[in-house]
């Protein structure tokens, strides 16, 4: 009998499974960031801070969406336990953030600058409370998890020619295979599916979820025709170009590589949306590299692995990401963020399958605590989504 | 290494894997092609001619319009090959990639989310 493949994970009380297990230390608006930075740095390497611009001046759906993505932070299976760090006056509610955590089980606790009266002494009453929580979860122990317990984020970014030929049909092997064994996977980027829809919608499992990928392509379509501009000055991005793709339509379908060949596609979220079916999700997020993993994170994703042809140093602060890249030059030139080469792919070394059973090996053994280059070099870039203008 | 690499039967184009100067002759996927000029690694080739106006094929799809007609041997890059999606600047020529998969049928109401702008959840 064969062992089902899986990693040594932490099961969370709500079911879910974590594949690390940090104090996020989380300011509710941008006035909150420094002292939550402040208050993180005593205890490195067990509290993580979400620093992030958002938390006010904000109507409407831009309002929602920042709610929404740091509940789901607060809520999400790499974290142990959560700090909300409150300025006092604003528009998103601490109590909810540490409610929504308390709901997935996890410990919480509120420092508030204004209620503390001040950065002194916020930061010293949030060291205090980062410490209990920090106490109260490292001893908890990993555990045998299988594979489909695993949400995996695609993503690639500084594309060049081979990142459609190798690393990203790499990937796709990849996700297929974790797919087919009954786990998730999760593809964003709307702008970068543009071009290459006809190619999901072909393997949507009901007919509303294909209708809702074209929906959404539309949208965004139609947002960038609404301009009056040309989607050119964007997309393919210069770097892009100069690496050999020319529209659009080329890069996204080589992009659309990373969601395989086969595994079918059973939902589409919004931004920052729970991935909740078993299968292909896409969710609705922008090219921007750090905006579209802070939402498939959000959505539950707890590994991202991130194809790079031209290389790309950004990660995730609570979620491992994973780089490889299919161009030798890179793998030499930017080794310290690159943590699996597939070049021998584009020299006709190594078989596509052979370079996709070493990525879901990586991916198994990032899961059980193997540190990547981006979370050694601190890169834990977070970017909340939004749409409409600061009010 | 293979000189350049053909994705799909259906492609028109191949890319190079390194660079290709004028007048080298290649296997491109068992289509034989001769460089017309020096093709950067990465880039693309011809592998046919293509008409003005006619669909550059990668990937077995269509990656876009030749501006120009495109000799087999030619470099294929922005100087001849142009995108047809997103173009706010040509908004009258708007062009669907599959006519008929486009739909007027209201969304999945599961949750609310309809792809649209005013969907908040």
């Amino acid at each position: 009998m064969t062992e089902r493949p899986g990693f040594w994970g932490y099961r969370r009380p709500d079911g879910r499974v974590g594949v690390r297990n940090h104090v996020l230390v989380v300011p509710t608006v941008i006035c909150a960031s420094v002292v939550c930075e402040r208050i993180a740095s005593a205890l490195p390497g067990v509290a993580v801070p979400l620093p992030h611009l958002a938390g006010c001046g904000q109507l409407g759906p831009d309002m929602h969406t920042t709610h929404e993505t740091l509940a789901a932070y607060c809520q999400h299976p790499n974290v142990g336990a959560v700090l909300v760090v409150a300025l006092g006056c604003e528009q998103v509610i601490a109590q909810t953030l540490a409610e929504s955590a308390k709901r997935a089980g996890k410990p919480a606790q509120i420092v508030s600058i204004q209620g503390e009266g001040g950065t002194l002494r916020a930061i010293g009453k949030g060291r205090q409370m980062a410490e209990q929580l920090a106490a109260g979860i490292v001893s908890a122990s990993r555990e045998w998890c299988d594979a489909t317990s695993l949400i995996l984020s695609l993503k690639c970014g500084g594309s060049d020619y081979t990142s459609g030929l190798a690393s990203n049909p790499a990937l796709g092997r990849v996700a297929d295979r974790l797919v087919a064994l009954g786990g998730y996977a999760v593809l964003g980027e709307i702008a970068e599916i543009m071009g290459a829809e006809h190619v999901l919608a072909a393997r949507a499992t009901r007919p509303d979820v294909g209708r809702q990928l074209l929906r959404v392509i539309d949208r965004v379509e139609a947002e960038a025709m609404a301009l009056g501009l040309d989607i050119r000055g964007t997309q393919p991005s210069p770097g892009n170009i100069r690496g050999g793709l020319t529209t659009i339509e080329e890069k996204s379908l080589g992009a659309t590589e990373k969601g395989g060949e086969r595994s079918p596609l059973v939902d589409v979220v919004p931004y920052a949306g729970r991935i909740t079916r078993p299968g292909l999700t896409v969710m609705d997020t922008p090219g921007l590299d750090v905006e579209s993993v802070t939402g498939m994170v959000a959505g539950g994703a707890q590994v991202v692995v991130f194809t790079t042809g031209l290389g790309t140093p950004t990660g995730n602060p609570v979620a491992p990401v994973v780089k490889i890249t299919g161009n030798a030059r890179t793998a030499q030139q930017m080794s310290d963020n690159i943590d699996l080469d597939v070049s021998g792919v584009i020299a006709d070394t190594e078989s596509l399958d052979d370079a996709a059973g070493r990525l879901f090996e990586e991916v198994l053994a990032v899961a059980s605590g193997k540190l990547t280059t981006a979370e050694s070099l601190g890169h834990r870039e977070f970017a909340i989504h939004r749409r409409n203008p600061t009010i | 290494m293979k000189p350049a690499l053909v994705i799909s039967d259906r492609d028109n184009v191949a890319t190079a894997l390194e660079p290709l100067e004028a007048g080298r002759s290649i296997d491109a996927g068992g289509r034989l092609v001769v460089a017309r000029e020096l093709i950067p690694s990465g880039h693309k080739i011809a592998l046919v001619d293509i008409q003005a106006g006619g669909a550059v094929v990668k990937y077995g799809s269509a990656i876009g319009t030749a501006t120009s007609a495109i000799q087999a041997g030619a470099h294929v890059h922005t100087h001849n090959l142009s995108s047809s999606r997103g173009r706010g600047d040509l908004a009258a020529q708007r062009v669907a990639p599959e006519p008929g998969v486009r739909l007027a049928e209201p969304a999945d109401e599961r949750n609310g989310f309809d792809g649209s702008e005013a969907a908040d959840d």
